[in-house]
């Protein structure tokens, strides 16, 4: 509060009464009508506080902001519902071939993708042992559009009746001993070209001949049928060194993956199928 | 109390100060002058004016499906045109070079010639300035107007004060529709603005920038330069003994007094004390105080003052455009010396030089074409069935002609790689892709590169893309990288 209002020597001017360590503020009235201003605005945010009132739970008298992202969400829904229309009507070709519902389906799928997809097979398909990547050219049960729809449709060893469904026989269970099992791991390798024991491999060979050939087809070439993955290439599912190899053999693991059609609407699948085809292994 | 001058009698604001921490407005009544400066500032007012109100109406051909009009800014497009240069929003440095220009070049003049931005140029001013002739018009000048703010409420009065307003709100609307005009095609825009077809949008701001001006014009005045503008805060930073600024002569003119024909000035100054110049100064302030933050430099006092010199027979320049040096110098009877060459103009002058040459070269030389690369993030990078890696790449190719546009794509620096480009696996031979970009769009294009597996060397790897543009061959290069396991 100003105590001691005096007239500053060198100015004339009034000085407001404060004073700090010997230094006096001098009075620079302050318009009148800025400090209306100040009042104005004052009870403004009041009135507005209350308009569009934050507080949970309490409405304001605004539209309230659910009701407004509801709207704003049935506008999308409406100007996309061209494009899905389209995409529910046409063909997985057609899609793939029409840049226009290329672009929609690959932005529609991609963030299909990350809410439902991305958690077991990483951002933009990259992957994890035990979940296949999608981004890659080796494909379990086939990366064509068809193969790729049917996959996400009925999912892979699920209850569903169209499920895909393999079983990798447990080796362990009394069939082959372990060094036999260190054989046929050795031919494994030898099939992507690693150097590897040759007498061992051989023993192998013809074990994985009697036992293997059946699912992963003669030099392991795999069979998409079969969802056998083909064992002469780079890409592996559960690693790639001998001793994953071997226990892949001795016990192995069986991945699952959920069937959608029951989750997303169709539009959304055949979104995601052409999605998942353009990651860069789409065949 | 009406003086020789024919004048009410002048109190500076600061002669009107009220005692409470909170002032009534101090109401200023500016005089009508005549004088050199007075015309210099009509001069410039017209000639300012005449571009903010014209500049939108000058047409410019661009070629089919691009806007012909000179100056716009088009938001919805993301584009804004100055004559023949075209900017986009990756060149938005360009709007930070205009604001360093503008800002270094204030300082530089301000250094100089004192506020001449505020006296002359500044919009506040010009706007202000035409809407005090547009009252002296219909209300009178200062006398007149002082009376007539005092009189009774009477229908005459009530219809000037209608008129002033009324012919405010026009020219009020007129400028903010003109500021409307420089982000919209100005012709349609106007047709829509008068048959009621704007959007909602376009009325708003309308109603906006016409409520602004007219506020900020007719009412806030002076109150906006002395409250709310804060470059008189920092005008002390600017100024030095070398500052041509607006001064008043004190030893010339004090001791003052009011002076009787005949009479001789011997032993007085010659300041009759008239007060013709605070009559005259737009923000109600004496000169004869000393440089004030409230001064905008307008020189009105100067126009004023040496008309009463010229009626006195005394010579003119009583106050005048001189520096504080000289101020002392004359005083002292020493000869003047102006230095428009000083350190800090020099160094200002130099960065306005560099900046502007950094500007117009960049103009001159910015390619018509540009990518951005893009690398994928996730995944870093794919190992692919026979054991190679693959990386894979969002390219945007910017073309900012007016054409269709082929382009070459290659890259240089990762041997023994091979390129795709998803969708246009036919044209992608010899690692070379050809690729279109439509007429002033962003063609966006994903591009995969693999490298054999005992090729890919360590886990990051430069290289770049290159891309040539056909016809001109213009070629761009961005670096980016190739990484693996
Ligand atoms: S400075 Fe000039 S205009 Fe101002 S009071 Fe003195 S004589 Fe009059
Ligand atoms: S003092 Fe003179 S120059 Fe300064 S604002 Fe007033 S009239 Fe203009």
């Amino acid at each position: 509060m100003p105590t001691k209002i005096e007239k500053d020597a060198v100015t004339g001017q009034d000085t407001t009464g404060h004073e700090w360590d010997g230094i006096k503020e001098l009075n620079n009235p302050l318009p009148k009508w800025w400090l209306y201003i100040l009042w104005a605005t004052v009870i403004w945010s009041i009135g507005y506080y209350f308009w569009s009132s934050p507080i949970p739970g309490v409405e304001g008298f605004q539209e309230p902001a659910r009701e407004r992202l509801e709207q704003t969400m049935a506008t999308a829904r409406e100007q996309q519902s061209v494009f899905l229309e389209k995409i529910a009507a046409a063909q997985l070709e057609e899609i793939r071939d029409d840049p226009e519902l290329l672009n929609f389906a690959m932005a529609g799928g991609g963030s299909a993708f990350a809410d439902n997809c991305a958690p077991c097979h990483g951002q933009g398909g990259a992957g994890a042992p035990g979940f296949p990547t999608l981004a890659d050219d080796a494909w379990i049960w086939g990366g064509t559009l068809e193969a790729i729809h049917e996959t996400i449709l009925h999912g892979v060893r699920t209850d569903d009746i169209q499920s895909r469904y393999s079983e990798m026989m447990a080796f362990g269970d009394g069939i082959l001993d372990r060094s036999q099992v260190s054989d046929v791991a050795d031919y494994v390798l030898s099939l992507s070209g690693q150097s590897v024991d040759r007498d061992a491999a051989a023993r192998g060979e013809v074990l994985f001949e009697e036992n293997c050939v059946a699912c992963h087809a003669e030099g392991g070439v795999g069979d998409m049928e079969q969802g056998a993955p083909a064992l002469n290439n780079q890409v592996w599912l559960y690693g790639g060194t001998k001793a994953d190899i071997e226990a892949q053999i001795w016990r192995p693991q069986h991945g699952v993956m959920p069937g959608w059609v029951d989750r997303l609407d169709p539009e959304t699948i055949k979104m995601l199928t052409v999605y998942v085809h353009t990651l860069g292994g789409g065949q | 109390m009406v003086d020789i001058y024919g004048n009410a009698d002048a109190q500076s604001r600061q002669e009107q100060k009220h005692e409470s921490l909170y002032q009534n407005r101090v109401k200023v009544y500016p005089k009508k002058v005549a004088g050199t400066f007075r015309r210099l500032k009509w001069t410039v007012l017209i000639v300012l004016l005449g571009i903010y109100y014209i500049a939108p109406w000058i047409r410019w051909d661009r070629g089919p499906n691009a806007p012909d009009q000179a100056f716009l800014i088009d938001m919805p497009h993301r584009r804004a045109y100055f004559l023949w240069i075209e900017i986009w929003p990756q060149e938005i440095y360009y709007l930070a070079g205009i604001l360093l220009l503008g800002a270094v070049g204030l300082i530089f003049v301000t250094s100089l010639f004192g506020r001449v931005w505020c006296g002359y140029t500044c919009p506040q001013t010009v706007w202000t300035d035409l809407f005090m002739w547009v009252e002296r018009l219909i209300e009178g000048d200062r006398t007149k107007r002082m009376r007539f703010d005092k009189a009774p409420a009477s229908s005459s009065k009530l219809t000037k004060k209608a008129a002033k307003h009324g012919v405010w709100l026009i020219i009020a609307a007129l400028t903010g529709g003109a500021w409307i005009m420089y982000f919209n095609d100005a012709p349609t825009v106007v047709v829509n603005i008068l048959t009621g077809q704007a959007s909602l949008k376009v009325y708003g701001f309308f109603a906006l920038f016409t409520a602004t001006t007219y506020l900020l014009a007719g009412w806030a005045r002076e109150q906006v330069c002395v409250y709310m503008c804060p470059w008189p805060r920092f005008q002390s930073a600017m100024f030095d003994e070398d500052t041509m600024i607006v001064t008043y002569e004190s030893w010339r003119g004090e001791p003052r007094g009011k002076h009787k024909k005949g009479t001789s000035w011997e032993g007085r100054g010659h300041c009759v004390d008239c007060k013709q110049c605070v009559a005259a100064c737009p923000t109600g302030i004496d000169i004869r105080d000393g440089v004030q933050l409230e001064c905008i430099g307008c020189a009105l006092c100067i126009d004023a003052c040496n008309e009463i010199m010229g009626r006195l027979d005394l010579p003119r320049g009583l106050i005048s455009y001189d520096t504080d040096r000289n101020l002392a110098n004359k005083a002292e009877g020493k000869p003047l010396r102006y230095r428009l060459i000083r350190p800090r103009t020099i160094i200002y002058s130099v960065l306005l030089v560099v900046v502007a040459t950094v500007m117009v070269w960049s103009l001159a030389t910015r390619a018509q074409v540009d990518i951005n690369v893009l690398h994928d993030r996730n995944p870093l990078f794919v190992t692919l069935s026979d054991g190679s890696i693959r990386n894979g790449y969002t390219i945007k190719i910017l073309n900012m002609t007016r054409e269709e546009k082929a382009y070459k794509l290659a890259f240089e620096g990762l041997g023994y790689a091979e390129m795709t480009v998803v969708g246009q696996e036919d044209s992608a031979s010899q690692n070379i892709a050809r690729l279109t970009a439509g007429s002033d769009t962003v063609a966006t294009y994903r591009v995969f590169m693999v490298v054999p597996a005992d090729l890919v060397q360590g886990e990051v790897q430069d290289f770049n893309f290159v891309l040539t543009e056909l016809q001109s061959s213009e070629t761009v290069r961005r670096g980016t990288v190739f990484r693996g396991p």
